[in-house]
């Protein structure tokens, strides 16, 4: 692990999360210093150590392929932040050639 | 409402008190103190006394009221994980399955209790919601991230609570409050319809004023759901068989790296009293060594955020929540209703989460963090093959004052060495209240003993906890 460089603008827009300059500012140091603390594990030897995932891993587990209910059309609609006709509504996502 | 959840069982059943009784003492004390303590967000007395109306008093929980952490779906009742993004307009529409099988038990889920934003925090200063504060010192944290459940239930405005907990989010509330808080094994409960945080670390489990409460509630929500596919398919025993059976004969842990340099005195003090007890009860005590602790809260601060940021994906402003008003396109919409949407805690453990997972990172924090986290769990593995269960404080002081930590996350992640390594290593723990201590200024402040135990050792987990119970 080498010294934490974390470019905490270019990692919030993977996260699809905007930040204002005083964000960006505070969440620097405080990440700095996390990431710093998490440096410890360099130390430590994992050579041929599997990794854990899941404390109490179920591999595969499928249930009976029986019909039951799911949420209602109206039910989901209930919680959205715009519908139209039935259907979630967004922006329009392409643009006129 | 001081009475215990199995006295007012018993209250019930002997036609003493009824369901809507119960309910409208409940809501009158609200009314009456919740002012002061902000333990609750909401709650629906109307809904709740037409439940109340056709409880069923024959079966385990029968009439009983239980406060439901504001991360856990109701049916038809908010659920705002303490956030913006679900405040206003999200009503839950199905019931988690803890909330299923509270219902089959004859309970009755009442108010919605705060919590540390899709909790992420361990003091409940990170809801957008309002401040809650402990019963016991108005000036102080409840703890978190259930700090709304452990206040409500120390501040009797509730007779039991579930909560959820992650990296000790049950457990730390609980030490902080003076109440009993169970967290399960990893696969005991299901999770479905618990809103998720990170998904190979949450647990749902109760918060109540009595161990005998503990185990009665994780009687109602322990076994496999078809709905959660990391729930497990071991038979649930009977948590009251051996509860009074005591703790003679068994080998109980006292690992020397729980004991070390940062524990506040009186906190050292009351847990070390616990353990005379239990050993003059019978049990003997043996110095243990997890060696891996000192890596815990590293691993976790890996491992948890990147679980969060791939769960909190969902939250896009597309489907359900807050969403921006007049974005210019479907990027802006994400990234404004999420910068929007969540607090300062969530953003950080997104940006941390992404960031370990991130192309170039991932082998060297989160691929790293998941070995560790095997050598935190054999630890554990290596410990269970000498003692029963292992004694420890729940966390390194009592409760601090509200806001002493506002801007230095790194030393608040660090008061959770204690307990994040049951999330880890998947096992259960319990706190259980061990008397009283003055810490910075503030005088008769509830300190937890810790038991933890083997995964799916719940019983003997209880067991413990009664005979520790003062």
């Amino acid at each position: 692990m080498s010294q934490p460089n974390i470019d905490v603008r270019y990692v919030a827009n993977l996260a699809r999360l905007d930040l204002s300059d005083a964000e960006v500012a505070t969440f620097q140091g405080q990440l700095d210093a996390i990431l710093g603390h998490v440096e410890s594990l360099s130390a430590l030897d994992v050579s041929g150590i599997e990794p854990t995932a899941h404390p109490a891993p179920v591999f595969g587990p499928m249930r009976d392929d029986t019909p039951g209910n799911s949420l209602t059309p109206s039910a989901f609609l209930a919680n959205t932040p715009d519908q139209a006709q039935g259907q979630l509504r967004v922006p329009k996502v392409v643009t006129d050639a | 409402m001081s009475a215990s959840l199995t006295a007012l069982r018993r209250q019930l059943l002997a036609g003493e008190t009824s369901p809507a009784d119960l309910l409208k003492s409940l809501a009158a004390s609200i009314t009456k103190r919740d002012s002061t303590t902000g333990a609750y967000l909401s709650h629906d007395l109307e809904t709740a006394l037409a439940e109340a109306a056709t409880a069923d008093l024959s079966l385990p929980l029968g009439g009983i009221p239980i406060a439901i952490k504001d991360n856990l779906n109701v049916l038809g009742q908010p659920c705002s994980c303490g956030s913006r993004f679900l405040a206003k307009n999200y009503r839950a529409p199905y019931d988690a399955t803890v909330i299923t099988k509270l219902r089959a038990a004859g309970a009755i889920p009442f108010g919605r209790t705060n919590l540390d934003e899709f909790a992420m925090g361990s003091a409940t200063e990170n809801s957008a919601l309002g401040t809650t504060r402990n019963p016991h010192d108005s000036s102080r944290i409840p703890g978190g991230s259930s700090g709304g459940s452990a206040a409500a239930v120390a501040d009797r405005t509730a007779i039991a609570a579930l909560g959820s907990d992650t990296g000790g989010s049950i457990r730390q509330p609980a030490s902080h409050c003076g109440v009993v808080g169970l967290k399960p094994s990893y696969g005991r409960v299901s999770r479905y319809g618990l809103v998720a945080f990170a998904s190979s670390l949450d647990q749902i489990g109760p918060l109540t004023q009595t161990v005998e409460d503990a185990a009665r509630i994780l009687q109602a929500i322990a076994g496999h759901d078809p709905k959660d596919s990391t729930s497990l398919q071991a038979p649930v025993p009977d948590y009251l068989a051996h509860l009074n059976d005591g703790v003679r004969g068994m080998k109980l842990g006292v690992p020397r790296e729980y004991f070390g340099e940062g524990i506040d005195p009186g906190v050292r003090r009351n847990v070390e009293t616990a353990i005379q007890s239990l050993a003059a009860q019978g049990a003997e005590i043996i110095e243990i060594s997890l060696p891996h602790t000192q890596h815990a809260v590293a691993t976790y601060y890996v491992i948890a955020p990147a679980e969060a940021s791939s769960n909190l994906s969902r939250f896009d402003g597309i489907r359900y929540g807050h969403r921006t008003e007049k974005p210019n396109d479907i990027l802006d919409l994400y990234r404004r209703s999420r910068e929007e949407g969540f607090g300062p805690e969530v953003k950080r453990r997104i940006i941390l989460g992404t960031y370990v997972l991130s192309s170039g990172y991932y082998d060297a924090y989160y691929s790293r963090a998941q070995k560790v986290r095997t050598l935190i769990r054999r630890d554990f593995e290596t410990a269970f093959q000498t003692v029963d269960a292992i004694l420890s404080p729940v966390a390194p002081t009592p409760a601090r004052r509200l806001g002493a930590l506002a801007c230095d996350p790194l030393h608040e992640y660090l008061s959770d060495i204690f307990t994040l390594s049951a999330n880890l290593a998947g096992i259960p723990g319990i706190s259980v209240p061990c008397g009283t201590t003055d810490f910075d200024g503030g005088t008769n402040l509830p300190v937890g003993l810790q038991i933890l135990g083997p995964h799916l050792g719940e019983a003997k987990l209880l067991q413990i906890a009664q005979a520790a119970q003062i």
